[in-house]
């Protein structure tokens, strides 16, 4: 009997993501996810610029490709319309916490019922990794070469605390993809904002940590650790609101 | 008995199913290198296999699948 | 059917929603935001949207979405606002999602000032934001125009699947005038989108995209839109012809400014000057087959753009006359709209030099 094998809401295309980058491990729980709740036939997903552009060509459901940062206003434009449709927008960093900011914040104010998952790499992967809003004190990037500091670069955003001062989002939680663990606690809270979503509670935002061995200069197992131990030193895990647990 | 199957076309060599291995089986090829050029992940100890699928859980690319 | 008094926003608001605009995402900027506030009141009465948008660019973004999975969807703003609107209306133009964009025209450049002018006919003809693409561009010179070129600018839009552009100056948009309004159009009357992204699964699911990496696959969908583009020019030029049979001089303008060159010609006339007007209703695709068919009368000598813009019209009309005769320009800026005795003066000006220099 098959224990895992490929969920059919991902296409037979080859992902072209760098050897050991999680991105597709995020890609795989979205698209089970929607499968497993049986949202596959009446869903739209948005994907972003950056490095999950070609998001469109894995989806295995109708796919809108967003200008740099605006997916949430698109998939406000979806949603509004056809409110019985599944709508899911996939961001990185660079895209929902830089350019992208008033779309994300706006989305999250106006309770848009939409599920977000949100990637943080603390890099720009696709333009060769340039320093991103979520870049960790100290880390090195292209554009920060002796490594962010706060007196020139400012600090990191942490977008789930800073959402959670609004009222309006419905469930906000950070989880990560570095190790069986955390990637199996990624799929429960991907599953469970999809799910509110389809029961219409309002707006789900899951932030997920990802690596990006090829722009942190490690081997994909080691930037599976830097991730484990530095990257959620300044994004703790956790449910930064969740309405239906009561918590604000 | 509990086996898995890697697809060696998608494979990208990254290691990151082998580091998830509790039981040793996967190792990267030395040798093999498919198409793109990678070092392939390969079960070189079948036999120790559980079934447990962690392997696939952390392969990024969905080349591995798991029976039991 | 009886006419009703209505503003030219109002009437924008109207053309749009009796031809199935269900989606309307805005935000305010003087002078448009009737509009945006018209629509928050309708657009819920008929079961559609709308929504005040955080920006400009995330306005169109809403239309990318909402046209995209298959709604007549349309956003207003004013110059300003219409800029930052470029690069979603490039994303879309590429997409190829149909939908409506109106600016009602505000001096510029920069912040400008809320009283009408012309200046933003470069961007809306030639493109706006970045690559290879047009916009339909309707210019309507009556609150009875703001109407019925909205109603037809959804029609054309989804016919050629391109965006389409109400371009009006602030007069237009700001006057009061009877109009008689079209009945409200069934949405099961509106042809299927059959690519519009709904909602679909495995072999029979959409992507409405404007990434094309491989040049190789880039290059032939440019060309397609191109094709399109000459398709639209070849069957939806229009321009109105006044008193242009027998004429001398011939004044041609937009929007507000026809209105006024109309009656200049009158005026001329009056004095024994034969004057004629053409007035562009698409601009573009360009109504270049008036011009050439006028500039090669004998008896016509000379051509006036008169804009409120320093010159941007006159160069589609020098394209179009073709050195045949000589074209003329005079221009008011900063919203300031020229009396009819200016244009007469103008016109008169110019046909005088034109003989001079025969």
């Amino acid at each position: 009997m098959k224990v895992f094998e490929k969920t059919k809401m991902l296409t037979d295309a080859h992902m072209h993501y760098c050897p050991g980058c999680t991105h597709g491990i995020v890609h795989r729980l979205v698209a089970e996810s929607i499968e497993e709740l049986g949202l596959q036939e009446k869903c739209i997903g948005i994907a972003p610029v950056g490095c999950a552009v070609f998001a469109y060509d894995y989806f295995n459901c109708d796919m809108q490709e967003a200008a740099h940062g605006r997916a949430p206003a698109v998939a406000t434009g979806i949603k509004r319309c056809l409110p019985d449709r599944t709508v899911f927008v996939y961001q990185g960093d660079g895209d929902l916490a830089s350019i992208g900011m008033a779309e994300t914040v706006h989305a999250a104010a106006r309770g848009e019922n939409i599920t977000i998952i949100f990637i943080n790499n603390s890099i720009y992967g696709m333009t060769g990794g340039q320093m991103a809003p979520t870049t960790l004190i100290g880390q090195k990037a292209t554009t920060c070469q002796n490594g962010r500091d706060p007196a020139v670069n400012g600090y990191p955003i942490r977008v789930c605390e800073l959402l959670a001062t609004l009222d309006a989002p419905y469930y906000i939680e950070r989880v990560s993809t570095h190790d069986v663990k955390h990637v199996i606690a990624a799929k429960r809270a991907i599953k469970k904002a999809l799910k509110f979503q389809s029961e219409g509670r309002g707006y789900t935002f899951i932030e997920v940590l990802v690596s990006c061995p090829t722009n942190w200069h490690m081997r994909p197992v080691d930037a599976l650790r830097f991730m484990g131990e530095e990257c959620t030193k300044t994004f703790p895990l956790g449910v930064y609101r969740d309405k239906s647990e009561g918590k604000e | 008995m509990a086996s898995i199957t890697i697809d060696e076309k998608v494979c990208k060599g990254c290691g990151l199913c082998a580091n998830a291995c509790p039981k040793k089986v996967i190792s990267l090829s030395e040798h093999r290198m498919n198409a793109n050029g990678y070092f392939v992940a390969e079960a070189r100890n079948p036999q120790n296999c559980i079934g447990c699928a962690f392997c696939a859980i952390m392969c990024p690319d969905c080349a591995i699948e798991v029976e039991k | 059917m009886s006419k009703i008094l209505l503003h030219g926003t109002e009437a924008i608001c109207e053309g749009a929603m009796r031809n199935g605009c269900r989606a309307f995402f805005g935000y305010p900027i003087t002078p448009q935001n009737e509009v945006p506030e018209y629509m928050s009141v309708k657009m819920p009465q008929i079961g559609g949207v709308f929504v005040q948008a955080e920006s400009e660019v995330a306005a169109i973004n809403m239309v990318y979405g909402a046209a995209g999975a298959g709604i007549r969807a349309m956003t207003s703003s004013s110059s300003p606002g219409v800029s930052l609107k470029q690069e979603g209306i490039s994303y879309i133009a590429c997409a190829r999602i149909p939908c409506v964009v109106v600016n009602i025209m505000r001096a510029g450049p920069g912040l400008g000032g809320i009283l009408p002018a012309q200046g933003d006919y470069f961007q809306a003809t030639k493109g706006g934001g970045h690559g290879d693409y047009h916009l339909i561009v309707l210019a309507p010179s009556s609150a009875q125009e703001a109407c019925d070129f909205t109603y037809r600018a959804f029609d054309l839009a989804d016919r050629y699947r391109v965006p389409a552009m109400i371009l009006a100056d602030g007069m237009i948009g700001q006057i009061m005038e009877p109009v008689e309004l079209p009945p409200m159009r069934p949405l099961s009357d509106i042809p299927e989108k059959p690519w519009a992204t709904s909602g679909h699964y495995g072999k029979d699911r959409r992507i409405l995209n404007s990434l094309i990496i491989k040049p190789e696959q880039l290059e032939p969908h440019v060309n397609e839109l191109q094709r399109t583009y000459n398709e639209i020019y070849a069957n939806e030029r229009k321009a109105e012809q006044y008193k242009t049979e027998d004429a001398e001089i011939i004044l041609t303008a937009y929007g507000t400014v026809a209105r006024i060159c109309k009656s200049a010609v009158d005026q001329l006339r009056a004095q024994g000057v034969k004057a004629g007007c053409i007035r562009p209703i698409t601009l573009y695709p360009f109504p270049d087959d008036a011009f050439s068919s006028n500039a090669e009368r004998a008896d016509c000598k000379a051509f006036l753009s008169v804009e409120l813009s320093l010159g941007q019209m006159v160069e589609d009309v020098r394209l179009a006359v073709n050195g045949k005769k000589p074209v003329y320009f005079y221009g008011r800026t900063g919203g300031n709209v020229p009396e009819e005795e200016e244009i007469v003066e103008a016109a008169k000006g110019a046909l005088g030099k034109a003989k001079s220099e025969l």
